[in-house]
């Protein structure tokens, strides 16, 4: 009896192992980390030929890859379940179709995507309301060969991701013109960090590549304790500058010439981009009056809809949305972070108003000193605005935030944008939409306002289960965003993805996907530490691994000892960990308030790759790189070396290491490391001869130099702009940069990797 | 037959009430136009915010009344549903107005849900309250 259990068991790991259903126990394995990088769960559905039709998992990825039947074997999985979206990514590959009707189902408006169900040749039934529609004619006709029949032929049918051409219907007003305003702070503090010299250099660089047409409008403001306006009329011999001191009831200088056609002044913008950094040299203002260049910024961009850009080094602290310094630097490393919410209502009102007339504020933030992001961030995360921080920027004295404004910026005014836009996300019946995270303005349950979208822009659902869903065949989501184009044309972008369903726990559990599991319990934590407290927050970001654990071992037919979870979710203790220790949720360590509010305004808007780099970053021994693994594109061979365990242990003083996190790149060089290296590599003779501070690889004519620069360049390339290379001396002042990232390590503060594992084994009983 | 000062708090209960059950049911109305989506949650949480003060106002007004009135019982009954209100506003968003309601996050399936079913429990309350005070009225008036 008991040899025939055996066997049975033995099946059943065979079984298992076939289905990638093994468990792993978590204090056993010491590299849990996959070398290659994390695979991503497939999404298997009944119906094979649909199977290669789905949205690539960058855009569109849900927490489970099978939806749960009922809400209670949800609740019993306990997994969180939600969506998240990265819907105006860079594709490379996109369908664009012109088309007189665009094919929607008549009660809930779907758009036709493949995995709709077609009765018969002229009709099909939307698989988010069962509703049976009619096919239009055009829509039998094959635009690729010319012929009528099948409908399953057009591109609709065949493509999750597809962009339409939209025609006058979704058109509420004639498409905007891109409008761009530059609002600058010259105060004192700002001037002094050298930023307006680096900006104007760029934007006069970049100035022929902003997307735009003929009709691009741009402008300028700056502000200290008065506004300044620029008046750029055509017909000028040089940009004439007019000041309104009047902070608290701002009003526009002249009606129109603020705002120019870019072609047509496009002399003045660039005479102006060069006077501006000499301008404002030997400034002594030290106020900021921020509230009001906003106001006058609202009035010269609302009648058309646009982007507002500001700068900001300094606290504001005159005139509207004046803010005070609230945090005490004293308690930095304290439990409990008081002030993470904003201080006044205006700059949120100050949203929801540019929000209502197609208007974007995006923040770059540059200080050196607290400047209250938790009040200033609203502005741009309910105006569907995007922020950029670079603490302690200078020109001089901190050249590696020099380099990522450097990148970013050029990143910002050239990437592609989005005007006047409206996301809608719509889900199977039975299903609902739960809360959303990112920046935008919720305009209805299902309805995302969000006046600019940018590509580097990510948003979170959470979705609960309402109905029994077992007579449904599989579970889809649809979002649809309609934008205006640079170039003046509606479009509209649909990405549908299609899920099957899963009738017991073990099955929900084996279909999760752990980092979408992270990227959304992370905005969760986000909105709980805000609501709540951040110790509320670490507390529940604890409990959901435990649960995690629990339920998995509740369905495992034998209780080993040891702590098991599914390979799958291998990863979710350690992923959760290092996000306890991620400068948003890290107590105990001393964190400016900005920085911590920053962090978290990024957990909520950044897409899914990027955030799981920000939470644990990819760390790869590059000392001894071999052509041994390899990936090859084109002519270059690209070393594909082991990512490592952010552990001190792992890291050796004889060798050289590379840690990507996003959008900075540290290359750090061990004291002890090989002669060869530092000679082929970095083109030093010795240890010490190492420059404190580099931003580029030297091109040495070497195996090893050149099999680097294409592991960089291959880094690189996966990313929507080249990060920052930084280069860290074992022995230099700034190794904390790199040391603090390694997080699976105990610090006074906090557990280590193998101690949080037993804590959480100790919890599971 | 006696007209004393607890009648007369009853008669003005029992009037500032029925304003009161207006009040959640417009409540009520204007959270179910958010969830199917016929307005928008700025001009909804515009048109609502004004009424937040004005009903706890009232709802406190009657119950001084009661209180001047030695109507001690009936004033139990009520101060579970002061101190409701005055924790509800001392717990809200950082607004420069008066009311309650923020529209970036009123959107939220939880908060929604929450605010429908505070109207819909307060209206229970209000007409509970009301027949109350109608039997509260004939009893001050038929005693003595």
């Amino acid at each position: 009896m008991t040899s025939q259990m055996n066997t049975l068991s033995v099946t059943q790991t065979g079984f298992d192992k076939i289905w990638g259903h093994e468990n792993v126990d978590l204090l056993q394995v010491r590299n849990i980390l996959p070398a290659q990088g994390v695979e991503t769960p497939r999404i298997r559905l009944r119906q094979e030929h649909l199977n290669n039709v789905h949205c690539s998992l960058d855009i569109f990825r849900c927490t489970l890859t099978k939806i749960p039947e009922t809400n209670s074997i949800l609740q019993k999985s306990r997994l969180p379940l939600g969506v998240l979206i990265h819907p105006f990514k860079d594709l490379t590959q996109l369908p664009v179709i012109q088309c007189q009707t665009i094919v929607r189902c008549r009660s809930c408006r779907t758009y036709i995507n493949p995995f709709v169900y077609f009765v018969d040749q002229r009709r099909w039934k939307c698989n988010l309301c069962f509703r049976v529609n009619d096919l239009p004619d055009e829509f039998q006709y094959d635009p690729m060969s010319n012929s009528y029949g099948d409908p399953t032929r057009r591109p609709e049918i065949k493509n999750a991701t597809i962009e339409f051409i939209a025609p006058a219907e979704y058109m509420l007003r004639p498409p905007q013109p891109p409008v761009y305003l530059y609002l600058l702070d010259v105060s004192h503090a700002a001037v002094e960090t050298g930023y307006l010299k680096l900006f104007c250099d760029v934007l006069l660089e970049e100035l022929e590549k902003i997307p735009g047409d003929t009709r691009t409008q741009i402008g300028v403001i700056t502000f200290d304790s008065s506004v300044q306006f620029y008046n750029l009329a055509e017909n000028l011999n040089q940009p004439r500058q007019l000041v309104v001191s009047d902070i608290d009831d701002i009003f526009l200088p002249c009606p129109n010439d603020l705002l120019v056609n870019l072609n047509e002044s496009k002399r003045l913008v660039i005479e102006l981009l060069e006077q501006l950094p000499l301008k404002f040299n030997n400034t002594t203002e030290c106020n900021s009056a921020l509230g009001a260049a906003l106001q006058a910024a609202y009035k010269m961009v609302s009648p058309t809809g646009g982007r507002i850009t500001v700068f900001q080094a300094s606290l504001p602290n005159i005139g509207p949305g004046a803010l005070k310094p609230r945090e005490d630097p004293n308690q930095r490393a304290a439990k409990d972070v008081p002030n993470l919410n904003a201080a006044t209502d205006f700059y949120k009102k100050f949203a929801l108003d540019c929000s209502g007339q197609q208007v974007a504020v995006d923040l770059f933030l540059l200080g050196g000193q607290y400047m209250d992001i938790a009040s200033l961030s609203c502005v741009s995360k309910f105006s569907g605005g995007c922020m950029y921080h670079f603490p302690s920027f200078h020109y001089i004295h901190n050249l590696p935030q020099v380099e990522r404004l450097e990148h970013s910026l050029r990143r910002y005014l050239t990437r592609k944008i989005g005007f006047e836009s409206v996301m809608r996300i719509r889900c199977t019946q039975g299903l609902s939409i739960h809360t959303f995270h990112g920046n935008f303005f919720v305009r209805s349950t299902d309805l995302l306002s969000l006046p600019n979208i940018n590509p580097d822009a990510g948003f979170g659902l959470q979705v609960s289960i309402d109905e029994n869903l077992s007579e449904t065949q599989h579970i889809c989501f649809q979002a649809a965003l309609l934008y205006t184009s640079s170039k003046g044309e509606r479009r509209i972008r649909v990405h549908t993805m299609c899920l099957p369903i899963a009738s017991t726990v073990a099955d929900v559990i084996q279909s999760a996907d752990q980092q979408c599991i992270v990227g959304l319990l992370a905005k969760m934590a986000v909105d709980r530490s805000l609501h709540s407290s951040i110790s509320d927050a670490r507390d529940a970001i604890v409990n959901v691994c435990v649960d995690v654990l629990s339920a998995y071992k509740a369905t495992m037919s034998s209780a080993p000892s040891g702590l098991y979870a599914p390979s799958n979710l291998r990863l979710l203790p350690l992923y959760l960990a290092a996000l306890l220790k991620s400068v948003a949720f890290r107590t105990g360590q001393s964190t400016r308030l900005d920085e911590r509010v920053f962090a978290m305004n990024q957990l909520k808007a950044l897409p899914l790759s990027q955030l799981i780099l920000s939470i644990y970053p990819d760390l790869y021994a590059i000392h001894n790189l071999h052509d041994q693994v390899k990936q090859e594109f084109g002519d270059m061979v690209i070393p594909q070396p082991p990512r490592l365990h952010l552990s001190a242990e792992m890291v050796d003083s004889a060798g050289a290491y590379l840690l990507d996190t996003g959008d900075v790149i540290y290359l750090y060089v061990g004291r002890n490391v090989h002669q060869v290296f530092l000679e082929q590599v970095l083109g030093a003779s010795s240890f010490q001869s190492l420059p404190e501070q580099m931003f580029e690889l030297p091109e040495l004519e070497t195996n090893e130099s050149e099999r680097l620069r294409n592991f960089l360049i291959h880094l690189q390339n996966q990313r929507p702009y080249p990060a920052v290379l930084q280069f860290i001396r074992e022995d230099s002042q700034i190794r904390h940069l790199f040391s603090s990232h390694l997080v699976d390590g105990r610090t006074e503060s906090s557990l280590s990797y193998y101690e949080f594992l037993q804590h959480l084994k100790n919890q599971i009983k | 037959m006696a007209f004393t000062f607890a009648a007369f708090s009853y008669i003005c209960a029992l009037v500032l009430d029925a304003f009161l059950i207006f009040f959640s049911i417009f409540h009520i109305i204007a959270f179910d136009e958010l969830k199917t989506d016929y307005k928008n949650p700025i001009d909804q949480c515009s048109s609502l915010n004004p009424l937040v003060l004005p009903e706890y106002a009232i709802h406190i007004l009657f119950n001084l009344m009661f209180l001047f009135a030695g109507e001690w019982f009936t004033l139990m009954f009520n101060i579970p549903l002061i101190a409701y209100h005055i924790h509800r506003y001392l717990n809200r968003p950082v607004m420069s107005g008066a009311g309650l309601y923020d529209p970036t996050n009123i959107m939220n399936q939880d908060v929604l849900n929450k605010c429908q079913r505070e109207g819909w429990i307060k209206l229970a309350f209000y007409l509970l309250s009301f027949f109350f005070y109608l039997y509260g009225m004939i009893r001050s008036l038929i005693s003595s």
